[in-house]
């Protein structure tokens, strides 16, 4: 997402709305990439992810390979590349690559020609995230610019909100967050976020409202007590909601705790629109691959998204 | 009558004399004489107009990665790079393999090193096998030849570890060299806390982790009276408390690395491997710090943690990448930067490199007397000099100046008299 123009933003989702209406068809099919190779290559577990770039690939007629990959190999670093080179051998088209480790589809660019596609990694960026919430956002909204958007929850160790807040504040949207402290990342300031105090304050007369999805500890790193406080302190219910603006957008990259980040009654309710941001995503990435493969020859040589 | 070497007409900076001026340098069997008003025929002249003549520097903080790490090291390589940085000494750490933990390493050392290109002195463990337990025998090892103690890179957990092994030390008349590391705060951490860390993603290290220790290993130096010395500063937060600590007469050195005066956690851009060490580069108000520490006295020295690593280690992902850059070719010019830079006076920056170093270990050199060894570091210090790390006489292309241009660098370096590097 850092490395995109506002003009390209726009120019995926445009593609993207495109897409969309193949999936709307009975044969959800088109000849676009036949004879291309897709390899799914991931290093992390993530079948939703995984899944939603596999049903994009297919609707698209390319064909697909699905590599699952460990990286708790002693010889991590070794495995990437190896990896990589093997592949390479398939002679693949576009690589998407998802890894725990931020900085690896970088990596991966360096050793191999192929196009690549970043699914995630790490905590850095998961730029289809990103531009299948601007997309949604976009399908109830004129605009992003003005638009008061709040992220809550762990930001500090969220791939999907460094490329939320990347791409929101590419687009004039003020973005908020907030959440315990030990889910706020040093200096996101600069990153063009403003952190609130509170969750009610991020969410008051907010256009969008993001919940990120919560692991109660990360890497022996003790950051909430207990998932039930936080529901109690940072989750967001009914009455909280209310203190947004009326027509207020409730997102969530999934998977949901459900009554944690988001009360049933909010994840379920009229202002959600998590099962629309799972539909974009595979016309997101349907347009990724398209655009990647050359549906227009714009971007970097090496076609990294 | 043997061997004459005679450098004539350059600027002999020598601050332990209260030198700086233009005059000659006899070298005569591997000591420096008084110049005499005649030379014999057949001395070896070299004409140094313009160029610096000083005590041989010394590093005080390299890996040499032999035994045990050949790959990416050797003893011989390490100190012919040692020897084209300028540098007449190093002293190696003992995160070799086995450990030098004990006086037969340290042997196998000195053995190796015996006819190298740069004096060699061994650190010695600080515990057994470095893991922090059991104290290691100081006693056999300075019988030995080690100069100092320290778990570099396995920074020591235990306080009380750390009290007992700067006591026993002092009893064997040696410092106890500390990586100041609080792991607890480090743990999973790749480069520096702050916004670029959380740009990209990647764990960051908070300066806290340094200073704690750095602050711990004040107090436990007060305690016991013991002589420590803080490698790698790479903070303002630990500059503030080795400045107040020398206020109060406690006996702390410290040393920084140029890469925490040259660069910032910016450099870590892109996932470059090549800007990953520890501590991580900093902020750039830490780096003005650290520009400012050197000037005022706040540290001591100027070290470099060489640290060769071979492709293997670095061409990782990040997270996965071994700590630390080659340095020895790069220290002088990165110090003659901040002279260039009005940061700081040559004779300051001999102060840092050669003076200081020999005293902090307690070894010969950092002055240029009659009858001293003659270690001596020729600087020209406008040379335009374009480093190339393909071209690096160390084994490791692990650094992030290559392809950097410099102004001035060594062009002469003599080692107990004898020319171990010319590039006149
Ligand atoms: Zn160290
Ligand atoms: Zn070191």
């Amino acid at each position: 997402m850092e490395q995109l123009s506002v003009r390209d933003i726009h120019h995926v989702i445009a593609a993207a709305r495109s897409f969309r209406e193949i999936s709307a068809r009975s044969i959800k099919k088109v000849p676009t990439l036949r004879g291309k190779t897709i390899v799914n290559l991931f290093f992390e577990p993530s079948t939703r992810t995984r899944t939603s770039f596999e049903i994009a690939a297919k609707r698209m007629s390319a064909d697909t390979f699905n590599i699952a990959a460990s990286t708790s190999s002693a010889t991590k670093g070794e495995t990437l590349i190896d990896t990589a080179r093997n592949i390479e051998a398939m002679n693949p088209d576009i690589i998407i690559i998802r890894h725990s480790c931020s900085g690896a589809p970088q990596l991966l660019a360096r050793h191999i020609g192929a196009s690549i596609i970043n699914a995630g990694d790490g905590a850095h960026e998961h730029p289809s995230q990103g531009l299948l919430d601007i997309m949604t956002i976009l399908d109830h909204k004129q605009d992003l610019a003005g638009l008061k958007i709040a992220i809550i929850g762990d930001i500090a160790h969220s791939r999907v909100a460094v490329s939320d807040i990347l791409g929101f504040t590419k687009l004039g949207a003020t973005v908020c967050v907030a959440g315990p402290a030990t889910f706020i990342p040093a200096a996101v300031d600069q990153l063009g976020a403003r952190v609130c105090g509170s969750v009610d304050e991020a969410i008051e007369d907010a256009d969008v409202v993001m919940a990120l999805r919560i692991q109660k500890e990360r890497q022996n790193d003790p950051l909430i007590p207990s998932l039930r406080e936080y529901s109690i302190c940072y989750g967001i219910n009914r009455r909280r909601l209310a203190k947004a603006k009326p027509d207020v957008l409730v997102m969530h990259p999934g998977p949901i705790n459900r009554g944690v980040e988001l009360s049933p009654d909010v994840a379920d309710g009229p202002s959600s629109v998590i099962l629309q941001q799972v539909n974009n995503g595979v016309a997101v990435r349907m347009a990724l691959l398209y655009l990647v493969m050359g549906g227009e020859k714009s971007g970097d040589a090496q076609g990294d998204i | 009558m043997s061997e004459l070497i005679i450098l004539q007409n350059g600027r002999v900076i020598d601050p332990m004399n209260q030198t700086d001026a233009i005059a000659d340098i006899w070298v005569e069997d591997g000591r420096i004489a008084a110049p005499q008003t005649t030379a014999p025929e057949g001395a070896c002249r070299y004409d140094l107009a313009g160029r610096w003549v000083l005590p041989g520097l010394i590093d005080i903080h390299v890996h040499l990665r032999e035994p045990g790490q050949e790959y990416k090291e050797t003893i011989a390589t390490g100190t012919m790079a040692a020897a084209a940085g300028g540098f007449t000494a190093v002293a190696c750490m003992p995160n070799t393999r086995p450990v030098n933990d004990n006086a037969a390493v340290t042997r196998y050392i000195l053995d190796k090193a015996a006819d190298c290109v740069a004096r060699v002195y061994p650190v010695g463990a600080l515990s057994r096998d470095s893991q922090g337990l059991e104290l290691a025998e100081y006693g056999e090892m300075k019988e030995a030849g080690v100069v100092a103690l320290t778990d570099d890179g396995m920074p020591v957990a235990d306080s009380q570890l750390m009290r007992r092994a700067m006591e026993y030390a002092s009893s064997h008349g040696m410092p106890v060299i500390s990586h100041s590391e609080e792991l607890s705060l480090s743990r999973n951490g790749s480069m520096n806390e702050g916004a670029v860390s959380t740009r990209l993603g990647l764990r960051g290290i908070p300066t806290a982790a340094e200073s704690i220790m750095v602050y711990r290993e004040i107090a436990l130096a007060e305690l016991t009276g013991a002589r420590v010395h803080i490698a790698h500063v790479s903070c303002e937060a630990s500059l503030a408390l080795i400045r107040l600590a020398k206020q109060r007469g406690v006996k702390i050195t410290a040393e920084t690395a140029p890469h925490y005066f040259a660069l910032t956690d910016a450099a870590v851009d892109g996932y470059n491997t090549h800007a990953k060490m520890n501590p991580p580069l900093r902020s750039e108000a830490d780096r003005l710090a650290i520009r400012a520490a050197l000037a005022d006295g706040t540290l001591d020295a100027i070290a470099t943690d060489h640290a060769p690593h071979s492709v293997l280690e670095k061409d990782v992902e990040f997270n996965y990448a071994a700590n630390g850059i080659v340095g020895l070719e790069t220290s002088l010019p990165l110090a003659l930067s901040l002279v260039h830079d009005g940061i700081i006076t040559a004779g300051r920056m001999v102060d840092l490199m050669s003076c200081a170093p020999a005293r902090i270990l307690g070894v010969p050199g950092g002055r240029l007397a009659p009858g001293d060894p003659a270690d001596i570091t020729v600087v020209d210090p406008d040379r335009p000099f374009v480093f190339a790390a393909g071209e690096s006489r160390s084994k490791g292309r692990n650094t992030p100046f290559d392809g950097w241009q410099f102004r001035g660098k060594a062009v002469l370096t003599i080692m107990n008299g004898r020319v171990t590097f010319n590039d006149l």
